[in-house]
């Protein structure tokens, strides 16, 4: 290989030396553009700097419509406002119910006839009870260790004094999930029936998906108000696109055979629907369910501004206090519940495609409800003798959280000094350096050029789009705290996309490695975001070096997944055949297996920048001042358009770094022959 | 048939260039502790009891320099699996490879990828194209891994591309080639290092018949050209017999037998062997000399007289039918140096070209 790119020069003349030259061309346009605003930024200041004067108040109008929306939008009967209360009100309902089950109890007063009025306390499920009914779920879809696995972890929240604000969680994402995966079969269907719906809802979901969850947050307040009921519907909606999508694709996936089957057997277009296509795509839908109940965990912190209590706000007060180890507790108390509801969800998409084959199971279904039945009638019994059968005594319980502060302590003594060099280190030759660079581009240079690229890989259009989607921070007066938002995110991306790939190529190689590796971002998939955040601020305090740390963390779970699959999909007769033509290993990697790879790789960067724009916004919790501390400012003081300007913000970042690498990876695709 | 035939079994008693002595291919869980308990030599029975695939077993064949040679056997009999441990591309469980008497299972991967780039050539039953390379491109790469000078290579990758005749597609990349031309470039590219051995996995088996016949002339064609060592994986026998100089059949794994066509359909080791040819046309792969009424010793020494009709001895029962009925009495038949060897009788031909079972009954 050296000897090749050594030869190229003394056998190359002057044409080769022209073509290589040729091939940097493309770098000329943006040179020149950047070269052509520099200089005139320095005869007028407004190239350089967005002037104040031009500022739209975006915002203002935002919030004159919102509030336009809550006191006079009435729709003769009833008014916006009563609407939204009132949806409100519905909703609560069984959230009361959950929390009444689980937590509270009932408390029960009525009239009868001729007993008098009864008064009383019917007490909530015992800890014992719910266990067992869990692990008795878990044996039924399938077998002893989901039972051992589901058990464990519920009965981990109980030794470990979580029980309840795990339980205040587990009822909202009792009602939360079936409402997301709810809504989302409705629209799913109604994208699949109707084309026009299609094409308003998509972009719909893009955007819902792209603005930060914390975003919309404050819109929620204002139509639902300060509470767990609003916390859950903000859940719902960030919950429900992936459903949607699910659906809509699982419902178009339907072979061909299987509709003309059912056409040929007379069915109607309903008993179609109902018969064939919705069994069919059965499978795409508890996909979709499965996404929900874990985007549902995911909000369970986030949704506590608003209101939610249980683990979410526990972590959340802690966080905001600093106290490390009782908000590590809480956090991994969620992962825990994540864990096990995630197992369980997906033991139930598996056992649907095995359960028609056998009758006896029909049995067993019986035998497993009669025995939940009894084990909650009997705890429940025998809780209102023995106070402990009813509620895990706190005497009992194991509390991690002097374990955690020890260990916070014990880092803050003997790593200080490491942690801070590497800390101020990073701060010095990294953070800072490119900070004062990307904050210091002249806007119209960065929309200029993201424009020319835009052009490039995908023509006047998304240079178009590209150029709007840039020029909304500027034209809102973000912008400085946009290009922050894309300085934190970009390092992030660059360091997340340095270890991942390299370390994807590894476990392609290597089976074991694979497998473990799989394992463990199976488990890390699961973590909410915030859960991150802990163990940074443990390590580095608060700032832009933790928030790097665990915005690293957390976006490179989709650079190692996707270097993965994208070299295992490499056909085995294109690996034989380099192995045959003399490859050496490294060659094979480099010449075969990395080109063709590189769609799939540049797809994994475009979710790893997703995650970590997602993660940006968080880490405004930490002491950041990003565009999420714009949202979380917004969000304190009820600001429903400084947030909604700030979120749509981050969804420009989002649209112009997908649309650009969506175009990328599609040429790549086309040059290497795949499309 | 093959004009190299008589020259591959003359070498055959020197060293053979490609050999497998007593090769074990075995698939499952650590595989060759598995062989080591079983004495390397596990009964069927014990194969097929565990969860063991035996893909290869206990093989043994002798290649000689300049042969054709075919192997044959139904799907999953573990033709591909053999001609992989032959070029490493799996590691044999147990047994030897000896490739110009080197054993290739001990050799380290360094002198190993030295083989490959230089002596191996292989052609894939899928072609395993580089999606992302043109023609040329493809073709040069062995050139390209090997560290040739880019100039060198394009002018080599070019005279391969000449020779498969595919030199106006240069430009196009792989999926803009039908499978005819896509296996062109692949034989291109594993021509491009002259390899000494030659590999063909079912080379031709995606193909149309119609292409595929075509590609079989233009694989004889270049053979005459170039002269290679081949292994030739196919279960198409009308292939085989073309192109074949011996033929080894493999069932479940094991080599059958191993013989020229003639040879594997005038005696067939077992009812499998001769299960496997019964569907040939005959006629095109016995000879005249294999169901002639031989002459007595004493008279061996007769001259074909100037004129008289006669045929040779290695003529196919088909290429000599037609003269047979041209004439009432038995048809006689010539060796090289025109000695008259036997006779052929009409009632031979008639037993070859229409009985299941053609071979004369040994006297
Ligand atoms: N990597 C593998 N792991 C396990 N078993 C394998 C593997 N490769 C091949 N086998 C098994 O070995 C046996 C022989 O396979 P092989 O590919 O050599 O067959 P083949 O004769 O080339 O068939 P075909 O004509 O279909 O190409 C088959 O039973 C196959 O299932
Ligand atoms: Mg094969």
């Amino acid at each position: 290989m050296s000897s090749a790119t050594i030869d190229l020069p003394l056998h190359g003349n002057g044409t080769q030396l022209f073509r290589k030259l040729r091939r940097l061309t493309f770098l000329f346009w943006p040179a020149a553009i950047v070269a052509f605003f520099v200089i005139l930024g320095q005869q007028y200041q407004w190239i350089d700097v967005y002037p104040e004067q031009w500022v739209l108040p975006v915002q203002d109008w935002l919030n004159q419509a919102m509030k336009w929306l809550i006191h006079e939008c009435s729709f003769g009967l009833f008014t916006f406002k009563e609407l939204t209360r009132s949806l409100a009100w519905l909703v609560s309902w069984p959230f009361k119910l959950g929390m009444g089950l689980l937590v509270q109890g009932f408390d029960i007063s009525f009239q009868l006839p001729l007993l008098g009025r009864i008064e009383g306390h019917l007490p909530h499920v015992s800890w014992l009870g719910v266990v067992g009914c869990v692990s008795l779920l878990g044996h039924y879809l399938q077998g002893w260790k989901l039972a051992l696995i589901s058990g464990g972890c519920f009965l981990y929240l109980a030794v470990f004094g979580q029980w309840v604000s795990a339980m205040e969680t587990f009822s909202s994402i009792l009602v939360a999930v079936p409402l997301g995966v709810l809504f989302g079969l409705i629209l799913g269907i109604i994208s699949y029936w109707s084309k026009t719906a299609e094409i308003l809802i998509r972009p719909l979901l893009d955007m819902m998906q792209t603005v930060p969850i914390f975003a919309y947050l404050v819109p929620i307040l204002f139509l639902f108000g300060f509470g767990p009921v609003s916390a859950m519907l903000g859940t719902v909606i960030y919950a429900v696109p992936p459903m949607v999508r699910c659906t809509h694709l699982g419902l178009q996936a339907v072979p061909d055979s299987q509709l003309e089957a059912g056409i040929t057997s007379g069915c109607s277009r309903i008993q179609l629907f109902i018969k064939i296509k919705l069994p069919s795509a059965l499978h795409q839908i508890m996909v979709g369910i499965n996404q929900v109940i874990m985007l549902t965990l995911n909000m369970v912190i986030i949704a506590s501004m608003i209101g939610a209590g249980g683990l979410g706000y526990d972590v959340l007060t802690a966080l905001r206090r600093l106290h490390i180890g009782r908000g590590l507790e809480a956090g991994i108390a969620i992962v825990v519940l994540a864990i096990a509801l995630d197992r369980l969800s997906q033991a139930i998409t598996q056992s649907r495609r095995r359960k028609t084959a056998s009758s006896k199971n029909e049995g067993i279904r019986h035998r497993h409800s009669l025995t939940a039945l009894g084990l909650l009638f009997a705890t429940l019994a025998l809780g209102a003798e023995f106070q402990w059968i009813a509620l895990y005594p706190e005497d009992w319980f194991i509390s991690t959280a002097p374990f955690w502060d020890g260990l916070m302590s014990w880092i803050n003594i003997h790593l200080y000094d490491v942690l801070n060099t590497l800390r101020s280190f990073l701060l010095i030759y990294l953070l800072v350096p490119l900070k004062k660079f990307l904050l210091g581009l002249p806007w119209s240079v960065v929309i200029a050029v993201l424009a020319y690229a835009g052009y490039r890989l995908g023509g006047w259009r998304l240079a178009l789009l590209i150029a709007a989607a840039a020029l909304f921070p500027a034209i809102t007066g973000y912008w400085e705290k946009t290009m922050y938002t894309v300085y934190l995110c970009g390092i992030g991306v660059c360091i997340a996309a340095l270890i991942g790939i390299p370390i994807g190529i590894l476990a392609a190689g290597n089976d074991r490695l694979a497998s473990g590796l799989q394992i463990i971002l199976d488990t890390l998939q699961t973590l909410p975001a915030f859960v991150y955040l802990m163990p940074c601020v443990m390590l580095f305090r608060v700032g832009d070096v933790s928030a790097l740390v665990a915005i690293v963390a957390y976006a490179v779970v989709p650079a190692i997944r996707y270097t993965l699959h994208g070299i295992r999909l490499v056909p085995i007769p294109v690996l034989e055949a380099s192995t045959m033509s003399g490859c050496r290993k490294r060659q094979i990697l480099t010449k075969v297996q990395f080109p063709l790879a590189l769609p799939q790789i540049m797809l994994g960067i475009n979710q790893t920048i997703m995650l970590a724009l997602s993660m940006v916004v968080i880490t405004s919790l930490i002491g950041t001042s990003d565009l999420g501390q714009e949202v979380y400012i917004a969000l304190t003081k009820a600001d429903i358009g400084r947030g909604m300007v700030a979120g749509l913000g981050v969804a420009c970042i989002a649209t112009v770094s997908d649309r650009l690498i969506q175009a990328a990876t599609a040429r790549q695709k086309l040059k290497l022959g795949l499309a | 048939m093959n004009l190299n035939r008589h020259t591959a079994q003359q070498t055959q008693k020197s060293e053979p260039k490609l050999a497998c002595r007593n090769v074990w291919k075995v698939f499952g869980h650590r595989p060759r502790r598995f062989l080591a308990r079983h004495d390397y030599n596990p009964s069927d029975q014990v194969l097929a009891e565990s969860n063991y695939i035996g893909a290869a077993r206990r093989v043994n064949l002798d290649i000689a320099l300049g042969e054709i040679f075919v192997i044959m056997g139904l799907s999953g009999s573990g033709k591909s699996t053999l001609v992989r441990c032959m070029s490493r591309l799996h590691d044999p469980t147990h047994g030897e490879i000896l490739f110009d008497g080197q054993d290739l299972s001990t050799v380290k991967e360094k002198d190993l990828i030295r083989i490959r780039r230089h002596k191996m050539g292989m052609v894939f039953q899928h072609f395993g194209l580089l999606p992302h390379r043109n023609v040329l491109e493809n073709v040069a790469f062995p050139l390209e891994v090997q560290g040739t000078s880019k100039r060198k290579r394009l002018e080599r990758a070019r005279e391969v591309i000449d020779l498969v005749g595919l030199e106006d597609r240069i430009d196009n990349l792989p999926n803009e080639l039908s499978g005819g031309e896509q296996q062109r470039v692949g034989i291109a590219r594993s021509l491009a290092v002259e390899p000494e051995v030659w590999f063909l996995d079912e080379p031709f088996s995606a193909l149309d018949p119609l292409i595929r016949s075509e590609m079989q002339d233009e694989f004889l064609r270049l053979q005459r050209l170039l002269h290679k060592t081949i292994v030739f994986i196919t279960h198409d026998f009308d292939e085989a017999i073309r192109l074949a100089d011996r033929i080894a059949i493999m069932k479940d794994g094991e080599i059958i037998q191993t013989g020229t066509p003639e040879e594997l359909l005038t005696n067939p080791a077992d009812a499998y062997v001769s299960e496997f040819t019964s569907r040939i046309p005959r006629g095109k792969v016995i000879s005249a000399q294999a169901v002639m009424d031989p002459l007595p010793q004493t008279q061996d020494q007769t001259l074909i007289g100037e004129g008289s009709s006669h045929v040779s001895a290695e003529a196919t029962i088909e290429q000599c039918a037609q003269q047979v009925f041209s004439q009432p009495e038995p048809l006689a038949v010539s060796d090289p140096k025109g000695r008259i060897v036997g006779t052929l009788t009409q009632e031979a031909v008639v037993e070859t070209l229409f009985s299941g079972n053609g071979s004369r009954p040994e006297a």
